[in-house]
């Protein structure tokens, strides 16, 4: 028996979760000027992302090789500038031809 | 250059194809895993919709099929999600200051790590209709991904739903390597916050630690470090002076 109900389970997901993204947003009204957070505020994305990307990345894909060959490629061809569509679309087809050229090793 | 709202949810649009297609194969999995434990599509693809975020989803999903307390699931939320305060924190920088404030009650809605990716990457001010823009093709490819997964699990073959995994990566690295290029206390940083998450993942009393706590606890040291080391100086002058 669930004495728990589902739908107050998912409001509480979803407020909660909400609430983190909304305050910040709407309750730094003003421009930020004290140099020291605004640069940190320029490094944040970078640091994120980077920090989200890697290792994470060499587990994302049904196998080891086949990770570091999409990393592989979506490093070379996110370096040459391409569009992002362009490098997710690179690293998803390595990562099937190299998952594909496996199966005769 | 004055870009209309036309232009930038247009721009937002192509952002979100690339976000939507890593969406499908995560959320697919999510909708899979939430009829394993017990979940219909519908509760499924509400959770998916009102949520929005894949790590918070899936931890979710274990406290609900392990009839956890309100508290536990309200206390893991914030833990996992806790990143997206720092994300909304910047994307409250970058949003244009002539936008309504009724826009940012929107525009945080979709903070996730993908949107707030694009959206970073963006050269200058955006406007709330890029968020709208990628939202508008990222939130469909997550519920409808959830809702595949939850009614079809089985039929899409796995090398497909992996090969689909690491799109989100490789448009996280195409949003920091051409700066990093150019700015090399950008790629100090990215350079750094891959080492530091990295002995994270290895050193055996960090590994315990959860992976949101982890996105956390790097991106303030190494974005902290960086702001006391190498300060930027003031380029976007032209708008201050």
């Amino acid at each position: 028996m669930m004495k728990h109900n589902i739908y107050m389970y998912i409001l509480v997901m979803a407020v909660t979760t909400y609430l983190i993204r909304m305050i910040p947003l709407v309750f730094t009204k003003r421009e930020i000027t004290n140099p020291f957070i605004k640069s940190f505020l320029y490094y944040v994305p970078y640091a994120c992302l980077a920090a989200m990307v890697f290792p994470a990345i060499l587990d994302a894909t049904a196998n080891r090789a086949s990770a570091i060959a999409g990393f592989a490629a979506a490093f070379v061809t996110a370096y040459r500038e391409k569009s992002l569509l362009t490098v997710a679309l690179v690293a998803c087809g390595v990562v099937f031809l190299v998952e594909r050229l496996m199966v005769f090793l | 250059m004055i870009m209309n709202k036309k232009q930038f949810f247009k721009e937002g649009v192509q952002a979100g194809i690339p976000i939507a297609l890593g969406y499908f194969a995560v959320s697919f999995t999510f909708g899979m895993m939430s009829v394993a434990n017990g979940l219909n599509a519908s509760e499924a693809a509400l959770i998916s919709l009102t949520n929005l975020t894949s790590a918070g989803q899936f931890a979710g999903l274990d406290i609900i099929a392990a009839s956890g307390s309100y508290v536990e699931m309200m206390m893991t939320q914030l833990v996992i999600n806790l990143r997206y305060c720092l994300m909304s924190f910047s994307i409250s920088q970058k949003l244009s200051r002539e936008e309504s404030w009724a826009h940012r009650y929107f525009v945080a809605y979709g903070i996730t790590d993908e949107i707030f990716g694009v959206s970073a990457g963006y050269p200058g001010k955006i406007s709330a209709f890029y968020s709208y823009g990628a939202m508008s093709v990222a939130v469909p490819g997550w519920v409808f991904g959830t809702i595949i997964g939850a009614v079809c699990g089985n039929i899409l073959p796995a090398f497909v739903v992996s090969a689909l995994s690491i799109a989100i990566y490789g448009m996280f690295l195409a949003v920091i390597i051409p700066p990093a290029k150019s700015d090399r206390a950008v790629m100090m940083v990215v350079i750094g916050a891959m080492a530091v998450s990295t002995a994270f993942s290895v050193i055996p009393i960090l590994k315990g630690i959860s992976s949101g706590f982890v996105i956390i606890i790097v991106t303030v040291l190494v974005s902290a470090s960086a702001a006391y080391f190498a300060p930027i100086k003031e380029e976007g002058a032209c708008d201050e002076t």
